[in-house]
């Protein structure tokens, strides 16, 4: 394996064309474990964002009004403030103020680390998407339907659980795979509260091998790859769910 | 397979060529003259080296000496400030005309923009911790989170050699703030700047425990290929060091002077 890794040292000496994160061990470890980075954030902020959503989406059909607020300020907040200010808000001002845990080497560290932080942080910006785009699904199913489903002695949660959810669900998946695509993206911004993803990492090796400009196209061509791998997922979701004759 | 393969290294090679392609035209010092003005590249947070006054303009030891230069050019002189990840790119794509931001002199930055010899200062690096860890040696950071700056050289070193997990930050602003939550057990920088942060309030249980490493030299850089403002800032550099400029920069900025500082002095006098 390693020869083949040698071959773009020599490309390096050759061309001039730099890609250590190939050919050096240690760059390419890294890299690697950015990439994991990467797909681990998004998976785990997807999965918490997409129940955010759904519970949002549930509160705001509360019949108590305090509910309906509380659902609606969250959204207000989270969609009407940048990611990047959100991200540091909570890691450096509420962060801050997290009580402490004795840490193995005799120090003290916040209680939640800046990975934790990165998944709250983006889970509840996503979720706040998530909610609007759910209820413009809720919203889209017939009244007559939960009407008949309430004359068949449905309670609420079976009625949103088992009608109204998997109907509303049809008609949102495209916006919400849209929301979910985005959120990918945006675990870039983690790189500023130091969570060592790739963006982080390509970063660190640009600076040690003055490579700017293959860095950049390496990480254009892996987001690429990486979104484009969830696109054609959702879109095979979206036609596995398909109903036919229902919507268009 | 094949294809893609050479999609990838075709659009690689592009990348390569339009790098390579930005060769300034060598007439700088004619252009600043022309334009009346001179645009620096300095730190903004690199405390007392080139940081920010409470009005926010430029000043520290740097941004002393980039106006001795517009001041010999008969130039106005305007800063921008750069950070550790974008000084090179700024200077290679024309936003700055020189640059004095602390950059440490390495054969690889000597490919990308022009460093001018001889060195004008020096520093190497070390780090900040709180007093109550007791580090005694590099090793004792071993398997432990130490937080730097993205894009220093020295991340890798400390990861690769003695097996720190470096937290990067964009500023040091964030990495003090973090060093002082707890989230990091050291800040891995350059000893000038934990000197000079060392003595600051707030700051009182922290040190500067380790055996300074890497001492190494930092180079001031012009545009790749303007050999004539080269020439020119290698006349300038010498007269500082003749002249114990940087000496005297350097106790007016509370730093004590630094070996390199004095020896430079000694050997142009």
């Amino acid at each position: 394996m390693q020869e083949y890794f040698e071959w773009f040292r020599i490309l390096y000496e050759e061309t001039g064309i730099n890609l250590p994160f190939l050919y050096d061990s240690y760059d390419r470890n890294r890299m690697f474990q950015g990439f994991l980075m990467t797909i681990k954030l998004s998976v785990v902020c997807l999965f918490f964002s997409v129940i955010i959503g759904i519970i949002g989406a549930w509160l705001q059909g509360s019949s108590l009004k305090w509910t309906r607020r509380i659902v609606d300020a969250y959204i207000q907040l989270f969609r009407n403030t940048p990611p990047l200010v959100q991200l540091y808000f909570f890691y450096f001002a509420i962060g801050s103020l997290m009580p402490k845990v004795a840490t193995e080497w005799g120090g003290e560290a916040p209680l939640l680390g800046n990975f934790a932080w990165a998944v709250i942080s983006l889970s509840f910006f996503a979720g706040a998407f998530n909610v609007e785009i759910f209820r413009s699904g809720i919203e889209a199913v017939p009244n007559s339907t939960v009407e008949a489903a309430e004359a068949l002695g449905f309670s609420k949660f079976q009625i949103y659980k088992d009608i109204t959810l998997p109907l509303a669900f049809r008609v949102c998946l495209p916006s919400l795979n849209n929301n979910l695509v985005n959120l990918v993206k945006t675990t870039t911004l983690a790189y500023a509260i130091a969570v060592p993803e790739m963006l982080y990492e390509a970063n660190q090796i640009w600076s040690d091998n003055v490579n700017v400009t293959e860095m950049m196209l390496f990480l254009l061509f892996a987001y690429f790859i990486l979104v484009g791998a969830l696109v054609w997922c959702t879109n095979r979701w979206e036609r596995a769910l398909r109903i036919p004759g229902y919507g268009s | 397979m094949k294809t893609t393969i050479k999609c990838i290294i075709g659009t690689l090679c592009l990348g390569a060529a339009a790098l390579s392609g930005q060769v300034a035209n060598a007439e700088a010092l004619d252009d600043i003259k022309a334009a009346g003005v001179i645009k620096v590249g300095v730190k903004a947070d690199y405390k007392p080296y080139g940081f920010l006054d409470s009005s926010g303009a430029s000043i520290g030891i740097e941004p002393e000496l980039a106006q001795d230069v517009a001041d010999k050019l008969g130039v106005e002189i305007e800063f921008v400030p750069v950070v550790s990840s974008n000084r090179m790119q700024f200077l290679e794509q024309g936003k700055i005309d020189l640059m004095i931001a602390t950059m440490t002199d390495k054969p690889d930055r000597r490919k990308v923009v022009g460093i001018v010899d001889p060195n004008y200062y020096s520093s190497g690096t070390n780090i900040l911790a709180p007093k109550k860890y007791g580090f005694k040696k590099w090793e004792d950071l071993n398997g432990k989170p130490v937080c730097g700056i993205q894009g220093a050289f020295y991340n890798k070193r400390t990861s690769e050699n003695y097996g720190a997990t470096i937290v990067a930050f964009k500023g040091t602003a964030e990495a003090y703030a973090a060093l002082q939550a707890g989230s990091c057990v050291a800040f891995v920088y350059d000893d000038s700047a934990i000197v000079a942060k060392a003595k600051e309030a707030g700051f009182e249980e922290y040190e500067m425990p380790l055996p300074t490493i890497d001492d190494a030299p930092w180079g001031l850089a012009v545009p790749l290929g303007e050999e004539k403002f080269k020439d020119f800032m290698s006349e300038m550099t010498i007269d500082w060091h003749k002249s114990g400029r940087i000496l005297e920069l350097e106790t007016k900025w509370g730093v004590a002077n630094t070996p390199f500082a004095i020896a430079m002095h000694e050997k142009y006098k």
